[in-house]
C-alpha cells in the first residue's frame, strides 16, 4: 500500500498524539505515533485505518474509535482533533474530514469527547447512552402504528416544515457536548424539542416533552447552558443555537402552565 | 433431495389476497400478548419499526444492535426518498402501477403477491410517518412534495431533503425509544448476534456478544426476527456502513434457513469514484440527482483528460439519453450502471484511472437557477465537494457505479417467515420484494412495510397457531450454541499469523468485484470458486487478531464478520454460476442480446434459487420456488 502512495508523490509525514486508554476504569495517556506517507485524498478515519494496520503488523493493539457509515450521517464518529470537535473544517464530521486539511509535518492531537456524561470506554470510544435516555424521556410523538389520517389532511406551512427539518438534521454525535465548556447537552435536546414543537402533530405533548427532556438532561450530569455558542460552531449539521432559545421558552411556558394547573387543582 | 418450498401465498384475486389473509389469520388475545417474548435483531427501518409496533401491541420485545445506539443503523444513510402510490400528483399513479413498476424493475424475478402487498401498504407508511413528525418536504401550500426516481414515469417519491433515510429512521427510532421508556422493549446496544438457537425445529433464541465486556449471553424467546440488513460488504468496497455484515443471516442459514438468490446484488450508478488504495468505503450520491443531472462521457477517447468545460457539446455522448430516449437519465439502476461500465471499458471514462463518467448540472442550473438546485441537492453537493475537492456547481460531478444493495437474502414465505419456523426476516435481510433489481426509493418502503404493517399481523398468527414449549437458556441447544461461539472466538485469537483482517477482506472484495460484480461469466465464477476456499484456508492459518475475548476488541469483531463473508462469498458465486441467464443486477456476459441488454430465460430460470446448507464441506442443496405470474405479462424489460 505504501508503495503506491509513494508513487503519487503526495504523501505527507505526520505525527499523531493519540489518547490511549485500555478500559473504562484504566488510566489513559497520550501516545505518539509517526504517520508517514499519508495521502491528502484520505479521509481522517482512513488515515487512522492505515496507522492501525501498521500497529497490528508491529503487534500493537490498534486504536479503538467509533465509526460506521463514513458519510457523515450515522453520528458514530466523534473525535477531538487538535482541540476541535470533528477537527478544523466547519460543518464536517471526522469521517468526512480529508487529510488535505493538514500539511506535511503537522502534529495532530486526537482525543475522545470529554464530558462527565460521556464516560470513556476505550481509547477514543465513549458511551453516549445518555442521548438515548434523553429521547426516551419525551423526544417523540406518541403515534402508535395504525392507520392515521391521510398525510395531506394536515397541511403544514413550508416554513414550519423547514424549521422542523433544520433541527431534525441532528445526528446525535455529541460534538455539541464536547465543544461546550460546561459539557451541556442543550443543543442536542433543544434540536429535538424544536423539531417536534414546530409541527402541529407535536403540539399535544409539547409541554410535557420540554419538561421531561430537560429534567433528563440534568439528571444525566450534563452541564447547564451559559450561551457560549461553541456548540453551534462545532455542530456538523449546522444546527442553530436558536433552538436553545426555543427550548428555554417552551420550558418556561410549560413550567408556568404546570404551576398554574397545580394552583387551579388546589383551589378546586 | 430437495425440499418443497411453500410460499403460503393466499388464494384469491391479487388485490384481495392481503385483506383476505388478514381476516383469516389467527389473533393473539390482547391480554395474552404480554405472555409472548420476541427477539428483534437489528434496529434499522425494519427492525426498529417492528420492535416498536410489536411492543405497542403488547408483546415483550428484546431488540439488539451492534452500534452504540439504535439510531445509527445504516438505514440512516439512505438519501433520496420513499415511494408510495398516493397519486397526489394526479399523474396516473396507482397501487397497480407501483406494483407493476416494481415487478418489471425487478426483471420479473419477484413474487407477485408480496410486491402487490408492498404497493398496497406504501400509502399507509407515509401517513404513519407524518403522524410521527417526519419532516417530509412540502410545497408552499403545505402539502407534501414529490420527486421522480429511476424506473418510473410518475412522481411518487416522498423525501426529506437528501436525508430521507435519516428522517424515517429517526421516526422509527423515536417510536422505539418511546416503547423502551414504557418498558415494552428492552434494548441491547453494542450487542452482536453470533448464533441462532433452534430448539425442536423452531427458532427460540440467539447467542450475542456484549461488545463492551466480551461476555457471551444467551437470550430465549418465542420467536426471533432478523432485520440485519444486506451483505454488500462482501465486496469490501461498497456504500454500506463499515459494520454491515452477513453474520446474523449466515449463522441462521447454517442452522437451516434457506438463502435465496444471493447473486442478486445491486450496483448503484451514482457513487463517487475510488480515489486510491486507502479507500475504505464508497459514497453514494443519491439517484435523485439524475432528475436534473445529465450523464455523459466524451465521444472521443483523446478528450478524456481535458477539462470538461473545454469539451464542446457536439463532442459529448449523453449515452443514457441516446440509448434509452424515453427514460433517459432516469433509466433503472442496473441499466445505468452497466452503461457507465461500457463507456469506461470503451476507454472513454474520466478522472483517475479512467473509471468515471460525468453527471452534469449545468443545464439544470441554467433552467432553474442555482438556488433551486441548492434547495434540492445542497447537502449532496457539499458532500461531493468535501470528498473530491471539486465544485459540482461549476464542474460536472464524476460518478461511477458501486455496490449498494443486495436483493438476495434469507428466503421467506408470504408471512415473512424463513424455512425455520419462528424465524422471521425483514427488510434488506430477506429476498422477497425486489427480484433481480430494486428500484430507487423502494428499500425504505419495504423496510417500513415489513416492520410497521406486515410482521405485526403475521407474527401474531404464528404465535396463535404454534405450540411453543417453555424454553430456557440452560437448554442443551443454548449451551451447545454458546460453546460453538466460544470455540470460534478462541480459534480466531489463537491463529496469530501475519496478515490483518482487513487485508483478507480487501482481497476477498477484489475477487468478488472482478468475478461476481457488475458483469459475470462462467469462467470467472469458476476461478472465484477456486480462489475463495484458498483465501479462507489462509485466513484461518494466517490471520492476525490481537487482544483478547474480554472487553472491546474491534479487530475480533471484524475477524468474525470476515470469516463469515469468506464462507458466504462461495455461495454467491455458486448462485451466479447456476443462473445461466441475465436478469436485473445479475448480468452474465454469455447471455445478452445483440445490443448488449440482459437476456432473460423465463423457460429455465423463472424461479427463486433457495440454497439449503448441507453441512461443513458439503455442497449446498439448491431448492427452487417456481415464480408464477398470473397478473403481469412477462415481457422483455425495455426502457427505450
Amino acid at each position: 500500500m505504501s508503495a503506491s502512495l509513494h508513487a503519487t508523490g503526495k504523501g505527507m509525514n505526520l505525527t499523531l498524539h493519540v489518547w490511549r486508554q485500555a478500559g473504562p476504569g484504566a488510566a489513559g495517556r497520550i501516545v505518539d505515533y509517526a504517520a508517514p506517507d499519508i495521502s491528502p485524498d484520505m479521509s481522517f478515519l482512513e488515515m487512522l485505518d492505515v496507522v492501525n494496520e501498521r500497529l497490528i503488523a508491529q503487534g500493537e493493539e490498534p486504536i479503538a474509535f467509533d465509526h460506521d457509515c463514513r458519510e457523515g450521517i450515522c453520528g458514530s464518529c466523534g473525535l477531538m482533533i487538535n482541540g476541535s470537535a470533528h477537527g478544523p473544517m466547519k460543518l464536517t464530521t471526522a469521517c468526512q474530514l480529508h487529510m488535505r486539511s493538514f500539511k506535511d509535518g503537522d502534529d495532530i492531537w486526537i482525543e475522545p469527547w470529554r464530558a462527565k456524561a460521556f464516560p470513556v470506554i476505550k481509547d477514543l470510544v465513549v458511551d453516549r447512552g445518555a442521548f438515548d435516555r434523553i429521547i426516551q424521556a419525551g423526544g417523540y410523538i406518541s403515534a402508535p402504528t395504525g392507520t392515521p389520517q391521510d398525510a395531506n389532511a394536515l397541511p403544514i406551512p413550508k416554513a414550519d416544515a423547514d424549521l422542523a427539518m433544520d433541527n431534525a438534521a441532528c445526528i446525535g454525535c455529541g460534538a455539541c457536548v464536547a465543544a461546550c465548556p460546561n459539557a451541556s447537552a442543550s443543543l442536542f435536546t433543544a434540536a429535538k424539542i424544536t423539531h417536534l414543537g414546530s409541527l402541529p402533530q407535536g403540539q399535544p405533548e409539547r409541554d410535557r416533552r420540554a419538561l421531561a427532556m430537560v429534567a433528563q438532561m440534568d439528571e444525566e450530569g450534563f452541564g447547564g447552558c451559559t450561551l457560549h455558542g461553541e456548540c453551534q460552531e462545532a455542530c456538523p449539521k449546522g444546527i442553530s443555537i436558536d433552538a436553545i432559545m426555543q427550548m428555554n421558552r417552551d420550558f418556561v411556558r410549560a413550567s408556568a402552565t404546570a404551576v398554574q394547573a397545580k394552583e387551579w387543582s388546589g383551589a378546586a | 433431495m430437495s425440499r418443497k418450498l411453500d410460499a403460503k401465498i393466499p388464494a384469491g384475486p391479487l388485490a384481495e389476497k392481503w385483506d383476505t389473509h388478514r381476516f383469516e389469520m389467527k389473533l393473539v388475545n390482547p391480554a395474552n400478548k404480554r405472555k409472548f417474548s420476541v427477539i428483534v435483531v437489528g434496529s434499522g427501518l425494519a427492525g426498529a419499526s417492528a420492535a416498536a409496533s410489536l411492543s405497542e401491541l403488547g408483546y415483550q420485545v428484546s431488540c439488539f444492535c451492534f452500534q452504540d445506539s439504535p439510531r445509527r443503523a445504516h438505514s440512516i444513510a439512505a438519501q433520496g426518498g420513499i415511494n408510495a402510490a398516493k397519486n397526489y400528483r394526479n399523474d396516473g399513479d396507482s397501487v397497480q402501477r407501483l406494483f407493476y413498476d416494481t415487478i418489471k424493475g425487478g426483471d420479473f424475478r419477484a413474487r407477485e403477491a408480496n410486491v402487490y402487498r408492498l404497493a398496497q401498504v406504501s400509502v399507509d407508511i407515509i401517513d404513519q410517518c407524518v403522524a410521527q413528525g417526519v419532516p417530509f418536504a412540502r410545497e408552499y401550500g403545505g402539502l407534501l412534495a414529490n420527486r421522480s426516481f429511476g424506473g418510473a414515469q410518475v412522481s411518487r417519491t416522498f423525501y426529506a431533503r437528501g436525508q430521507t433515510g435519516q428522517q424515517l429512521l429517526l421516526g422509527a427510532y423515536q417510536a422505539l425509544e418511546k416503547e423502551i421508556a414504557r418498558g415494552g422493549v428492552t434494548m441491547y446496544s453494542r450487542h452482536e448476534m453470533l448464533e441462532l438457537v433452534v430448539v425442536d425445529g423452531k427458532a427460540r433464541g440467539i447467542i450475542v456478544r456484549d461488545m463492551l465486556t466480551g461476555e457471551l449471553e444467551s437470550h430465549a424467546a418465542d420467536a426471533v426476527i432478523l432485520a440485519t440488513g444486506g451483505y454488500g460488504n462482501v465486496f469490501y468496497l461498497s456504500t454500506n456502513a463499515k459494520g454491515c455484515n452477513v453474520t446474523a443471516t449466515w449463522r441462521a442459514h447454517k442452522k437451516g434457513a434457506a438463502f435465496a438468490n444471493p447473486c442478486f446484488t445491486q450496483i448503484h450508478p451514482t457513487c463517487i469514484p475510488v480515489s486510491g488504495d486507502h479507500q475504505s468505503k464508497l459514497t453514494l450520491m443519491s439517484e435523485s440527482l439524475r432528475n436534473d443531472g445529465r450523464v455523459w462521457v466524451p465521444k472521443k477517447r483523446e478528450d478524456c483528460g481535458k477539462d470538461p468545460s473545454q469539451i464542446p457539446e457536439a463532442d459529448r455522448d449523453y449515452y443514457l439519453e441516446r440509448k434509452y430516449p424515453s427514460f433517459g437519465n432516469l433509466s433503472p439502476r442496473d441499466i445505468a450502471s452497466r452503461a457507465a461500465k461500457e463507456a469506461c471499458d470503451d476507454g472513454r471514462g474520466v478522472g483517475p484511472g479512467g473509471r468515471g463518467v460525468y453527471l452534469d448540472f449545468a443545464d439544470a442550473i441554467q433552467r432553474l437557477g442555482r438556488k433551486a438546485i441548492e434547495e434540492r441537492y445542497g447537502n449532496l453537493f457539499e458532500m461531493y465537494q468535501r470528498i473530491t475537492d471539486e465544485d459540482p456547481y461549476t464542474r460536472p460531478m464524476r460518478i461511477y457505479p458501486a455496490v449498494h444493495y443486495t436483493m438476495g437474502g434469507l428466503w421467506v414465505d408470504y408471512n415473512l417467515m424463513s424455512t425455520i419456523p419462528g424465524l422471521h426476516v425483514l427488510g434488506e435481510a430477506n429476498f422477497s420484494d425486489h427480484g433481480a433489481n430494486r428500484l430507487g426509493a423502494s428499500a425504505l418502503m419495504q423496510g417500513l412495510a415489513d416492520g410497521y404493517f406486515v410482521i405485526p399481523y403475521t407474527l401474531g398468527d404464528y404465535l396463535a397457531t404454534t405450540k411453543l414449549e417453555k424454553v430456557t437458556t440452560d437448554h442443551p441447544e443454548f449451551v451447545a450454541a454458546k460453546a460453538a461461539v466460544e470455540e470460534r472466538t478462541k480459534k480466531l485469537l489463537s491463529v496469530n499469523g501475519t496478515r490483518t483482517v482487513d487485508s483478507f477482506h480487501r482481497e476477498l472484495g477484489k475477487i468478488m468485484w472482478d468475478k461476481c460484480g457488475m458483469a459475470r461469466d462462467a469462467k470467472g465464477l469458476q476461478e472465484a470458486l477456486q480462489e475463495i476456499p484458498k483465501l479462507r484456508e489462509e485466513f484461518w492459518r494466517n490471520v492476525k487478531v490481537l487482544g483478547s475475548a474480554e472487553g472491546l476488541n474491534q479487530s475480533l469483531e471484524k475477524a468474525g464478520r470476515v470469516a463469515d463473508f469468506l464462507e458466504f462469498a462461495e455461495l454467491m458465486c455458486l448462485d451466479a454460476l447456476q443462473r445461466e441467464e441475465s436478469c436485473g443486477g445479475h448480468f452474465r456476459t454469455e447471455y445478452q442480446t445483440e445490443d448488449g441488454e440482459a437476456k432473460r430465460d423465463d423457460e429455465r430460470f423463472a424461479y427463486v434459487a433457495a440454497w439449503e446448507y448441507a453441512g461443513e464441506g458439503k455442497p449446498p442443496i439448491l431448492n427452487k420456488e417456481p415464480l408464477t405470474f398470473e397478473n403481469v405479462h412477462l415481457s422483455t424489460r425495455s426502457y427505450k
